[in-house]
């Protein structure tokens, strides 16, 4: 399962509304209590992929060694990414699969019809290794309140459950 | 010299975030890690002895693979070695998608 914060969904869902009709991307933050991934923050990265954005993305990986850094410094780790699928469902492609890597991380999309963000749903990469990774379908919870104990302190009430 | 362990390695690095190592090239810091730590071996490379192609290095701020000694540029104890996959995809190719169902 995955948790996020009213406010940080909303971010993610808005990213790709700017970005459309290209592909947005970004970083999840947080950290994993109990096969939960508690995201506390969403960092907003560049689409390298200037020579189709419409269909493709990609981060820099200066920025993500960026990125990575500075949630070591404060104490959180990535814990997934993000990224839009204009004008198309808001599911997994070969593309996404072929190229995601991060092994127990989440990765969420979210579909932007005629530049509204519609569905956003997250997907867990699992598997032992490159060679038998697979997506499966991911829970997504919205609560009022993540940050607090995406950090590690006490739980927050939770107002919503399942988005879909 | 540190090498920094990505979110999904850190199973296979006794859970660390980060692997303090002795060594004096990038090429020596990565053999200590996979001596240390065998099981990242098959995650970092391919069966035959290649870094994974999806697998970038950075030393400190440089792309290793840009350094003029790539992985035999040497290190100091104050370096930073950054493991960090790569991310990419898109709705590219959707149409050859595994996905069970549409939502739209």
């Amino acid at each position: 399962m995955l948790k996020i914060s009213q406010s940080e969904y909303d971010a993610i869902r808005q990213h790709g509304e700017e970005t459309y009709p290209h592909e947005c991307c970004g970083v999840l933050l947080g950290r994993t209590d109990d096969h939960v991934r508690l995201v506390s923050r969403s960092v907003r990265c560049g689409n390298t992929r200037s020579d189709s954005p419409h269909n493709r993305y990609h981060i820099a990986p200066q920025e993500l060694v960026r990125i990575q850094s500075q949630a070591r410094a404060a104490g959180v780790e990535i814990v997934g990414f993000y990224h839009s699928h204009p004008d198309h469902p808001a599911r997994w492609s070969q593309t996404d699969l072929e190229e995601a890597h991060w092994i127990g991380c989440s990765y969420i999309i979210t579909s932007v019809e005629r530049g509204q963000a519609k569905i956003t749903n997250s997907f867990l990469l699992v598997g032992e290794r490159e060679e038998d990774k697979r997506f499966e379908d991911e829970a997504v919870s919205v609560a009022a309140e993540v940050a607090r104990f995406a950090n590690g302190s006490s739980r927050q009430a939770e107002s919503s459950n399942n988005i879909d | 010299m540190k090498i920094i362990i990505p979110t999904p390695l850190r199973q296979y690095a006794s859970k660390k975030d980060a692997v303090e190592v002795h060594a004096f090239t990038v090429k020596d810091a990565l053999a200590e890690l996979t001596n240390t730590h065998p099981d990242l071996k098959k995650h970092l490379y391919t069966d035959d002895g290649k870094l994974r192609a999806f697998v970038n290095l950075y030393l400190n701020d440089e792309d290793v693979r840009y350094l003029s000694d790539k992985e035999n540029t040497r290190v100091k104890e104050s370096d930073h070695l950054s493991i960090i996959p790569s991310i990419a995809g898109g709705k590219a190719d959707f149409a050859k998608s595994q996905n069970r169902k549409i939502e739209f």
